[in-house]
């Protein structure tokens, strides 16, 4: 699904990755690690086209995304759904419409849709939530109606960086629950997370596998967890 | 154009991702709306202008006076010889004397009616009507010089030709302001459109981030900006027209100044002006746009 051949980032003080080559096959389950300041979140832009890599190439879906015009770069986010770190919502529409709006922008009948939305909100949980406007959201709210918007285009790859980042265990695992649902239905999942709680607790119910960053590399981590 | 009423049309939800906006949203409004006033007048100066240049400047229409000198006599053989002349004349549809009633009717206003102008050794007065296309002047003036003294051809040319060009400079005066107020509203609408594009910025990037594409992120804010400089210029030229209505009537006197405003179809022309306004908007927001989401990947 992506593949990095060779890639090295800089973002201009000096390289954050030295040359990385790994790929993430369909259907796998990654969780991404490493201290804060490490370069998580720039991986995972890196895996999603929000940047381009200063060396080297990535491929997703077997296209060169650095090659991507910018209509190419908009199909590809809809094929790869990400939760960001801070979820990223427009403040002013309610919940709803915030899950729909990957619907909205790619020109989709959301008469259509009502009852995959409708699906979408009770899986998450928030189908009280629905009017509700992002600001009025708890974390674990926030975190779970991005992951439905991200997954509201049946995208074939998810990327989530922290989403379990300031929430608490319980809501942690149910969030956990939904992504390795996902990756059930053979959605490839790549998952930041500085967690180690988490990602032990998810190698119990998902063959997950853990790469980690260090020393400018990112590598599979053994089994020491 | 068809891109053009494709993006109008664009669906009322798609327009919700663009949040609502507050002052630039109104001055913008006030702004297309006071252009579209003030091209409504400048529109009725020039087709005014235009109208009276060309009323003017059509110089076969225009009648033509002979004037005939000498004392009563001289003046009767004379206006014979001069009609002789004139029925030689080609180009020429009908000449006829003024009745002393006429002339009479014609000396009133400045001298009241009340005058026994048989006592004066009035002038006869001709009336020369020329067909199209019309008669050579400087020939004629130059065989009534030699054949009938104190015959002088007026064809009116030495006080139509300042009208006509004063006529032809406020035509071309409103011309440029309508350039201007199109130049106005596109800069105008261009520094609304950065405002509201900058003011959102954090909106553009979501859109581009769930996997808009950039015709769709600029097509909400064009549609936004170009209905509302629509709606302000709309109401505007309404406005204008209402006080070109308005304006008194000259009744009987032919004025420039009581002739301004629109003639039979000319009365269209305003609709023209919010027309204008949204391509100017379209076009000027649409390459706004495509500058600004240069900026986010
Ligand atoms: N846009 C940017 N420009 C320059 N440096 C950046 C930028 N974003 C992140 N960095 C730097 O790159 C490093 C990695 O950041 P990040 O990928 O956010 O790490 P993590 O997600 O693991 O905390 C940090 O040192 C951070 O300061
Ligand atoms: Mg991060």
């Amino acid at each position: 699904m992506i593949e990095l051949e060779q890639v090295g980032f800089d973002y201009g003080g000096g390289a954050l990755f030295g040359d990385v080559s790994l790929s993430l096959p369909a259907g796998s389950f990654h969780f991404l690690t490493g201290p804060s300041g490490s370069g998580k979140t720039t991986f995972l832009k890196l895996c999603y086209g929000a940047l381009n890599p200063t060396k080297g190439r990535i491929l997703a879906f077997g296209d060169d995304v650095a090659a991507a015009t910018r209509d190419d770069m908009a199909t590809l986010r809809r094929r790869i759904g990400v939760v960001h770190q801070d979820c990223r919502f427009l403040d002013h529409l309610p919940v709803a419409d915030n899950i729909a709006l990957p619907l909205t922008v790619s020109g989709r009948d959301l008469a259509q849709e009502q009852q995959n939305l409708t699906d979408l909100l009770g899986w998450v949980g928030l189908s009280e939530r629905a009017d509700a406007y992002p600001a009025e959201l708890s974390g674990g709210e926030r975190q779970r109606a991005a992951l439905a918007r991200a997954v509201i285009l049946s995208p074939d790859v998810i990327i989530a960086d922290e989403p379990t980042g300031n929430i608490d265990w319980d809501m942690s695992q149910r969030l956990l629950r939904l992504l390795v649902d996902l990756n059930s239905m053979g959605k490839t999942v790549l998952i930041a997370s500085h967690d180690m709680s988490l990602i032990r607790a998810a190698k119990s119910e998902v063959q997950a596998r853990v790469l980690r960053i260090s020393n400018k590399q990112v590598q599979l981590a053994g089994a020491d967890l | 154009m068809r891109r053009f009423f494709g993006l109008l049309s664009g669906d009322a939800r798609s327009d919700r991702v663009v949040p609502p906006s507050g002052t630039t949203s109104h001055l913008t409004l006030f702004v297309a709306a006071a252009m579209g006033f003030l091209a409504v007048f400048a529109l009725a100066l020039a087709m005014t202008a235009d109208r009276v240049a060309d009323r003017w400047s059509d110089a076969q229409s225009q009648s033509a006076t002979l004037r005939i000198s000498g004392d009563a006599e001289q003046r009767e053989a004379r206006t014979a010889a001069v009609l002789d002349i004139l029925g030689e004349t080609p180009g020429i549809a009908s000449s006829r004397p003024l009745t002393a009633e006429e002339q009479a009717a014609l000396l009133a206003p400045w001298l009241g009616d009340d005058l026994p102008l048989g006592d004066l050794p009035l002038p006869q007065l001709i009336e020369v009507i020329a067909e199209r296309p019309g008669y050579d002047t400087d020939a004629l003036q130059q065989r009534l010089n030699d054949e009938v003294p104190g015959a002088v051809l007026d064809d009116h040319s030495g006080w139509r030709a300042p009208i006509v060009d004063a006529a032809r400079g406020l035509r071309r005066l409103g011309v440029i302001s309508l350039l201007l107020i199109t130049g106005t509203m596109a800069a105008t609408v261009t520094l609304a459109a950065r405002a509201t594009l900058a003011a959102n910025a954090q909106v553009i990037e979501v859109l581009r981030l769930v996997g808009a594409e950039d015709r769709f992120v600029a097509g909400a804010f064009v549609r936004r900006l170009t209905v509302r400089a629509l709606v302000g210029s709309g109401a505007g030229m309404v406005l204008g027209v209402l006080a070109v209505l308005l304006l008194p009537p000259g009744g009987e006197t032919q004025g420039f100044l009581t002739e301004i405003g629109f003639g039979g179809l000319g009365w269209l022309a305003p609709l023209a002006v919010p027309v204008v306004t949204a391509v100017v908007a379209f076009v000027a927001t649409g390459v706004a746009a495509r500058q600004k989401l240069a900026e986010f990947s």
